[in-house]
């Protein structure tokens, strides 16, 4: 009892890290990705916002079959990171960071981007006119403004790598201490036939998931869930 | 001197001006909504590019072949229809915004002297949400001022605000100029508030600037497409010559031309400035000493034009003292009966003059 106890702790703490860390690189490399996508009339819009969704309708196995080939010895991104002398990304915490990150991809970028077109041309050109340069205006005014679309971002994009399973389960395998998560482990319990184990994690999950979608509708009144709008009515 | 020659094309419109203004005083870019002048306004601001035009302020290239400053590096304040404020920062946040940016040397203008001449010390630790039409619109013309421009331009600031609003910002902006000697460039489509504040008029038409001039000339011409109706009339500029105590009256000296008022309780020497719309000037061909009318004013007919309505006629007049153009409105039948023709003399019969500072 106490190993399994152990051993759920462990997947737990494993979670939290990983969605920590995806969170993270996301905010800081999608919020310009959001910035150039709500800004941009280039023709390349359409196919990027196509590219950043599509872990919203395909399924992870597809996303995660694709990774695993690529990350592999024989794939393109697998040659690169054994040439660099970083080894190979399958089945450690690395390959899963970057797995989860493009899973998740589609709930941190979008509702930044919607709080960025939300706030529109005006009080951009208000901060242009009042000396603050395109570095500024980003910082000081477009970032303040769409807080709460970084927030809602922010914790849709840890919820969602929390919950994550097909693609976890391709990359990571399900290797205790380096790739074993949450839902990895809740699996095992149910292959094992080990029931209350397996609702042990499958309610908190449950509990999680509905206390983060509770926090993050009544943070904004209406709309959808990815669509957060500026920080005022 | 403000030089600004700019070409632009947005679908059907078509923005096509050469002007030069000068940097003193109020100068206001006016004509119909969509004559380009919101337009020309933000290409002057760098808001809007209109390739190979040219804008050069005070021997200052803001904008000559290919270079282009971006509006972050142009001595210009900028205040919008809608106020547009921070939402996220305070009042004090706000009118702190831009000038916090500047190095001390570039600060002209103190931050006191901003919030004191638009009078908002009561509102600085407000949030911007709880305040009126009128407090955000000052809030931004006090956080315009306070980056020390060399231009402040203003984009119709009072469009958006009830009549009561606008009496109370109008004033502000008056003393603005006097306070500070920041030129202002206005665009408005509004003819009371070119007469009551423009020193300098640029009339707008269809993406083109058919006339510039001195505001008490151009809004006499009768060959332009001024606002014609209501509003037709002109502005005269002067001070008060004499008060008269026992009647409660004043003397209004428009070099020469003389026109008595209500005293407005306004010392003597009073600069003020007047409007004397068309529709209160009637004509005489001789001095009437039995009429109620106290300001009868010799001049001779330059020019007439038809109005709106058939029946009516606007006649242009200059008065013989000097004092400027004068509009006067009579029936196409009165014109017909009295002879009325470029180079008659007659009397106008002044009605009411309104006095607007």
């Amino acid at each position: 009892m106490d190993a399994e106890w152990a051993a759920d702790l462990q997947a737990v703490l494993l979670t939290l890290k990983l969605a920590g860390v995806v969170t993270l690189l996301l905010l800081v490399l999608g919020t310009p990705l959001a910035w150039w996508l709500a800004h941009t009339r280039s023709r390349w819009k359409a196919p990027l916002s196509a590219l950043v969704a599509l872990p919203l309708v395909l399924p992870p196995t597809v996303l995660g079959f694709y990774l695993l080939m690529l990350m592999g010895p024989r794939g393109l991104v697998g040659q690169a990171t054994q040439a660099l002398g970083i080894g190979l990304l399958p089945f450690t915490f690395a390959g899963l960071v970057v797995a989860s990150m493009l899973y998740s991809m589609p709930f941190v970028v979008q509702p930044i981007q919607t709080a960025f077109e939300a706030i529109g041309a005006r009080p951009l050109e208000a901060a242009a006119t009042l000396r603050a340069g395109p570095w500024e205006r980003f910082v000081h005014v477009a970032l303040p403004l769409a807080r709460r679309g970084v927030l809602t971002a922010a914790v849709l994009g840890f919820a969602h790598t929390v919950g994550e399973f097909g693609v976890v389960l391709m990359i990571g395998g399900n290797i205790p201490g380096a790739t074993r998560v949450i839902s990895t482990q809740l699996y095992s319990h149910v292959e094992a036939l080990e029931y209350p184990a397996a609702h042990r994690l499958a309610a908190m999950l449950l509990a999680f998931s509905f206390a983060v979608l509770l926090w993050v509708y009544r943070l904004r009144t209406r709309g959808s869930l990815l669509a957060t709008g500026p920080a005022t009515p | 001197m403000i030089e600004a020659t700019l070409a632009l094309s947005r679908g059907a419109f078509t923005l096509d001006v050469a002007l030069q203004l000068p940097t003193r005083g109020v100068s206001a870019l006016f004509g119909p909504s969509g004559c380009g002048k919101t337009t020309l306004l933000r290409c002057l601001a760098g808001l809007e590019h209109a390739p190979g035009g040219r804008v050069v302020v005070d021997g200052q290239a803001w904008q000559d072949g290919a270079a282009f400053v971006p509006t972050h590096r142009r001595a210009v304040g900028v205040v919008f229809q809608e106020a547009s404020l921070f939402e996220h920062l305070d009042v004090r946040a706000n009118v702190a915004f831009g000038w916090k940016r500047l190095a001390p040397e570039q600060r002209r203008i103190s931050l006191d002297d901003a919030i004191a001449w638009t009078g908002i010390e009561p509102l600085l630790a407000r949030s911007t949400q709880g305040l009126s039409g009128g407090e955000r619109q000052r809030v931004a013309i006090a956080r315009a001022l306070a980056v020390s421009p060399r231009l402040l331009l203003m984009d119709e600031p009072l469009a958006a605000l009830d009549a009561a609003r606008k009496a109370e910002i109008l004033p502000a902006i008056e003393r603005l100029h006097a306070l500070s000697g920041i030129a202002i460039v206005y665009v408005s489509h509004a003819i009371a508030e070119v007469a009551r504040l423009a020193d300098h008029v640029v009339l707008m038409d269809a993406g083109r600037a058919v006339a510039t001039g001195l505001v008490g000339e151009l809004l006499s011409r009768l060959d332009l497409p001024l606002p014609p109706g209501e509003d037709a009339g002109v502005v005269l500029q002067g001070e008060i010559g004499a008060i008269d105590a026992a009647w409660h009256m004043a003397r209004l000296d428009v070099s020469g031309t003389t026109f008595w008022a209500r005293d407005p309780g306004l010392p003597i020497g009073h600069r003020i400035r007047l409007r004397v719309l068309a529709r209160d000037v009637s004509l005489s061909l001789a001095a009437q000493p039995q009429s109620s009318i106290l300001n009868q004013i010799p001049a001779t007919i330059e020019a007439l034009a038809d109005d709106t309505h058939p029946s009516q006629v606007l006649v242009r007049l200059r008065t013989h003292a000097g004092g400027g153009a004068l509009l006067a409105r009579v029936t196409r039948r009165s014109a017909q009966a009295l002879a009325l023709a470029p180079g008659t003399s007659v009397w106008a019969m002044v009605k009411s003059v309104a006095l607007l500072d």
